[in-house]
């Protein structure tokens, strides 16, 4: 399927561009990523600055924040994932079409943060969606959020069109679409997706 | 402002009937505080806000506390017959006071610069007397305090315009700032836990967790 690395090279040498159908493919698509235009917290001010002039996440292709769902390639969790706010983030994320990402952005978005031992804050947003890419941080700064920017695109790029292991949105039967929890009289209903999301294996001891 | 048992006095003046009884602070900062009762709250504290000598016009604060039920003990001397002769004893008694909800307003007046002065109302216990009269209609600024404590505490006010829960979602049925509150179990997974967290991720652990001894 891959062309030669030295055939490439000297056919472009030529004058002659060669590419795969998934190279131009996740090319176009990691280059336009459009996110959701939804902060939470103070991680959002962040996201803010990132988009701004002097970080310029615009070199990215991803200057364009969709106030739409619906137009979103991404969603970037910007900061605290209240329990009561959850079901709606859950429900956003439902109404990205495929082919849809998602950044969790700072300490409270990937684990509830300084509120993890609260009872109002929901310990990280990998609970009830797909995360891509964990930003550590409290708020993360603009370059981090870059960064994850940037690890988001050697994901897409890696992503195949076809074969077992290829792209979710490729995937007829994967999900793309994610069980919204419902307001119970002391926690949210369920607690987490077990779909989604498993506590880790702990190795004490060792 | 003239001292607090003087406006104690002006509003039993003031207002026949109104039992205002001063609770006092004992701390450095000697902040002491009003026990208003229920029927005479609104009336009170129309007083205090209308009077031309006080004019708490700024409701600055709304809180509550909760008090668990508790045993105080106290000593004593006691005087008892023991072997046939009459003595003084030391003894100690238990007395169990029982527990109540408090909401607590800090007034302060912006048009005579002094405060604060402090309002204290107190339900009959913590389970079914949950309720005392709301002060929205006199400070309008206690309206979203006022919910946040119906909320997070579980006092009813009486006479709220739009009592709502403010932060929890309308399903929730518990109060999380009362100290018998058990928050939801989600500790299964904490990788640095120590203290009391790790006291609740223990319970999540499993045999393959434990270090191998």
């Amino acid at each position: 399927m891959s062309i030669d690395e030295g055939l490439r090279s000297e056919l472009s040498r030529q004058g002659i561009f060669t590419t795969t159908l998934e190279g131009l493919y996740n090319w176009g698509r990691r280059n336009s990523v459009w996110p959701l235009n939804f902060g939470l917290a103070c991680c959002a001010i962040e996201m803010i600055a990132a988009s701004m002039a002097r970080f310029d996440l615009a070199r990215f292709g991803a200057e364009v924040f969709r106030p739409s769902p619906r137009q979103a390639d991404l969603m970037i969790v910007a900061g605290t994932v209240t329990k009561k706010m959850a079901p709606m983030v859950v429900r956003l994320y439902n109404q990205m079409p495929e082919p849809k990402y998602v950044i969790a952005m700072g300490a409270c978005a990937i684990s509830g943060g300084p509120f993890k031992q609260g009872y109002n804050v929901l310990k990280g947003i990998d609970r009830y969606i797909p995360v891509d890419v964990h930003i550590p941080g409290c708020p993360p700064r603009p370059e981090a959020l870059l960064h994850a920017f940037m690890t988001l695109q050697r994901k897409i790029d890696a992503q195949k069109l076809s074969g077992s292991d290829r792209a979710r949105h490729f995937d007829a039967q994967a999900p793309s679409e994610f069980p919204i929890p419902q307001y119970g009289q002391h926690d949210l209903e369920p607690p987490r997706n077990e779909a989604v999301w498993r506590p880790p294996a702990m190795r004490r001891g060792e | 402002m003239s001292p607090l048992d003087q406006v104690v006095a002006r509003i039993g003046a003031a207002i026949p009937g109104a039992r205002v009884q001063i609770l006092p602070n004992d701390s450095p900062s000697g902040q002491h505080s009003l026990l208003v009762d229920h029927e005479h709250a609104v009336a009170v504290a129309k007083f205090l806000r209308d009077d031309p000598d006080l004019q708490l016009d700024h409701l600055a604060n709304v809180t509550g506390v909760d008090w668990l039920d508790a045993t105080v003990k106290e000593k004593a001397k006691v005087r008892k017959v023991i072997n046939g002769a009459e003595k003084e004893v030391e003894e100690t008694l238990e007395r169990k006071k029982p527990g109540f909800l408090e909401a607590v307003y800090h007034l302060y007046s912006i048009a005579r610069n002094h405060g604060p002065v402090i309002l204290r109302l107190r339900t009959g216990n913590r389970i079914d007397q949950v309720r005392v009269p709301s002060l929205t209609p006199i400070w309008r600024g206690a309206e979203f305090q006022e919910r946040e404590i119906y909320d997070l505490y579980g006092i009813v006010f009486d006479g709220h315009p739009d009592l709502r829960r403010i932060l929890m979602w309308d399903e929730f049925q518990d109060h999380p700032m009362r100290k018998d509150y058990v928050e939801p179990d989600d500790y299964e997974y904490e990788p640095t836990a120590h203290d009391k967290v790790l006291e609740k991720a223990k319970k999540h652990h499993t045999a393959a967790d434990r270090p191998q001894l």
